[in-house]
């Protein structure tokens, strides 16, 4: 049996009275790729942004191997850098380069030498196919591209989970794919991954164990298999339905 | 308790001839702020179009004005023209001449940006619909013109208050050189008159400003 | 005009326009010290200091430079406050500067996205290195062109000085026509000077302007 790396244990999380998350538990073991799927507004994002601590929570815990994160926790910045999370919208740094993007926490927050990170960069950029820039500035790419640097940004902090939030949502259709690739190689590493998405046919290949988020709790919990073929719940068949919708469109078409 | 030299204030008709003084400033920066809104909108509307003479002089004006300091302009305007034409001209009509081709420019810059500012999109959507340019002008631009130049105005005309007090400079009589002239007056019997007397200008300049400020974050807000 | 009147009285001018220059300068960096203060205060919300910026920042600004100098000049020495004209000018446009720049600091952190702060946070920096490395370069680089804009207007604003007996351009020109009537050299020599400070910090906002609108990081 795998250790633990996250726990969710009871988590409620309400904006303004308004609850949005209503005493979830859920654990991530190690190696394990965990991909939450809903409609939009189920409080998938906002259960990402819980276990980074962007969001004050009003009830239960979350613990990274045994460690409590608290929004107003002192050793946040030390948990954070545990955490690798990359966000819809890439929210790389526009005044420094990629190489300088890359190099700001491991320098700045772990204090590791520059020369070391910097190979290490050089080295992960190659690796999305990226080496050649890594002097350009954030504006020079393409939606796809500055979402491989947001990944290796996140990767290069040698963290302990990775959490995807939507990674491919604000991207040209043909510029999708490139980014799910580096995804399905780092869960064939062996990497301990949380991911919010909406393309299902990734998720299916990619995921140990799919989640569904809806009503503010988990719905159902199964493999990807059960779940595409056969699922538990009517909900999960009315999700899973929304899509198959536009398939036959395409079909009639 | 200091004295403030508050009392002097309440001396004689002392309150009312600092009232008086402001409104001197008022009246000067009022004809100078309504000269250069009339005029501002007819440069402005002209210099809209691109290439335009008005475009042109309109920016060469907008470059002197933004380079030279006010207190340069009012003293050109009043020394230099008793030099050139021997015009004697008082203080009070420099700093309404200054102030209203200063407004003037500044305004029409407003309403130049505020015009060309709304999308050509949105004139060729209405001229798919049939109406005639002066109907655009009248239905379209205007209202959208108009809603965007209210609060920008106001506050040229708060900046345009504020600036009317170098005209004591010029020697025209307003609020500060009422002040100093009471200050003066009362030198033996309240030596601290200058406190409680400048204090109470600062106050009511700053009464006299603030409501138009208040009002022009107001509208920018709710017109936005 | 007379040139060799011109010749005579230069150094005069060249006195009275390093004085504008230095007192300007003074004024303006502790404005920009006052504002980078202020805007701190507003944008992290200290309690007690931020209900005081706000007030200040009104007051500022809906008073004339002018009125502020009489205060500190005249007023203030009668309840013990006493400063040199030079002090009070610099004071001066320090208090009235420092609204402005506050405004200019304000907008550009504003500017900068909320999730580019939580983006460096996830990466586990500190909030104030967040602040340094990530913020505080694009807050500085959206604010430049105010802040440029607002050091032309302050420098602009020196040429009061004169009210509170600094021996200013204003001041020397006044003297001279008033002395000697020299009208023409003395509006003359007071434009000329007027313009070799103002043109090229003018020149300088422009092209900031223009290469911040057109472009950003990178090209």
């Amino acid at each position: 049996m795998a250790e633990t790396v996250l726990s969710i244990s009871h988590l409620t999380k309400q904006f303004d009275g308004q609850t949005v998350l209503e005493d979830l538990s859920l654990d991530v073991s190690e190696g394990e790729v965990v991909v939450i799927v809903g409609s939009s507004g189920c409080g998938k994002s906002t259960l990402l942004r819980c276990i980074n601590a962007l969001e004050e929570i009003q009830g239960g815990e979350i613990r990274l191997r045994g460690e409590l994160i608290r929004h107003d926790g002192k050793n946040l910045p030390e948990l954070r850098q545990k955490i690798g999370m990359v966000f819809q919208s890439y929210e790389l740094f526009p005044h420094l380069t990629v190489l300088e993007n890359l190099l700001l926490a491991p320098v700045k927050a772990q204090k590791r030498s520059r020369n070391e990170v910097r190979e290490e960069a050089l080295a992960l950029l190659e690796r999305v196919g990226l080496k050649e820039k890594a002097d350009s500035w954030p504006r020079q790419l393409s939606g796809g591209q500055k979402q491989r640097v947001a990944i290796v940004r996140a990767l290069i902090m040698h963290p302990e989970i990775l959490l995807f939030d939507e990674v491919t949502a604000a991207l040209d259709p043909e510029m999708v794919r490139e980014v799910l690739d580096v995804i399905v190689s780092l869960a064939d590493q062996g990497r301990t991954m949380l991911i919010v998405t909406h393309e299902m046919s990734f998720a299916r290949a990619v995921a140990d164990r799919i989640i569904l988020l809806e009503d503010r709790r988990i719905l159902e919990e199964s493999s990807p298999d059960q779940f595409f073929t056969a699922p538990k719940t009517e909900q999960a068949r009315k999700f899973l339905q929304t899509f198959e919708f536009i398939r036959k469109k395409k079909e009639e078409a | 308790m200091p004295d403030l030299g508050l009392e002097v204030l309440w001396k004689g008709k002392n309150f009312a001839r600092l009232l008086g003084g402001l409104w001197v400033a008022l009246r000067i920066s009022l004809i100078s702020a309504g000269i250069s809104v009339l005029a501002g909108i007819l440069l402005g509307i002209a210099a809209s179009r691109k290439r335009s003479v008005s475009s042109v002089v309109l920016r060469i004006w907008l470059s002197v004005i933004h380079v030279m300091p006010q207190m340069v302009l009012l003293f050109l305007m009043y020394f230099g023209t008793t030099r050139a034409f021997g015009w004697n001209l008082s203080g009070e009509a420099a700093a309404v001449i200054v102030f209203s081709l200063w407004g003037t420019a500044e305004m029409a810059d407003l309403v130049r940006g505020a015009v060309t500012s709304i999308p050509v999109i949105q004139r060729e959507s209405v001229e798919a619909l049939g109406l005639k340019p002066g109907q655009i002008y009248r239905w379209i631009i205007l209202p959208q013109a108009v809603r965007r130049l209210i609060p920008l105005s106001i506050n040229l005309i708060t900046r345009m208050i504020k600036t009317t007090s170098l005209v004591t400079l010029l020697g025209v009589v307003e609020i500060l050189k009422v002040a100093q002239q009471i200050i003066e007056a009362n030198r033996k019997a309240s030596p601290n008159a200058a406190f409680g007397v400048y204090l109470t200008v600062f106050v009511m300049y700053y009464l006299a400003c603030r409501p138009l400020s208040l009002a022009a974050k107001k509208l920018e807000k709710q017109w936005r | 005009m007379e040139w060799d009147y011109i010749e005579k009285v230069l150094p005069l001018y060249g006195k009275a326009a390093w004085l504008t220059l230095r007192t300007g300068t003074a004024g303006i960096l502790l404005a920009a010290l006052t504002g980078l203060l202020c805007a701190a205060a507003l944008h992290w919300r200290v309690p007690v200091l931020r209900w005081i910026t706000s007030a200040y920042v009104e007051i500022s600004r809906n008073t004339p430079l002018l009125v502020q100098l009489f205060f500190i000049y005249y007023g203030l020495p009668k309840i013990g406050i006493r400063t040199d004209p030079e002090t009070c000018g610099i004071a001066g446009l320090a208090f009235l500067g420092g609204s402005y720049m506050t405004e200019a600091f304000r907008s550009g952190v504003e500017a900068v996205d909320r999730i580019q702060e939580e983006s460096a946070l996830s990466l586990g920096l500190t909030r104030l290195q967040a602040f340094l490395h990530v913020i505080f370069p694009q807050a500085a680089a959206i604010s430049a062109p105010a802040f440029m804009a607002n050091v032309i207007f302050l420098m602009k604003e020196t040429s009061v000085f004169s009210a509170v007996s600094l021996m200013d351009l204003m001041f020397t020109a006044k003297d001279q026509i008033g002395l000697y009537y020299r009208t023409t050299e003395s509006l003359f020599l007071l434009v000329s000077a007027y313009l070799l400070i103002l043109l090229p910090l003018s020149l300088l906002g422009s092209l900031l302007e223009r290469r911040l609108r057109h472009a950003g990081f990178g090209t």
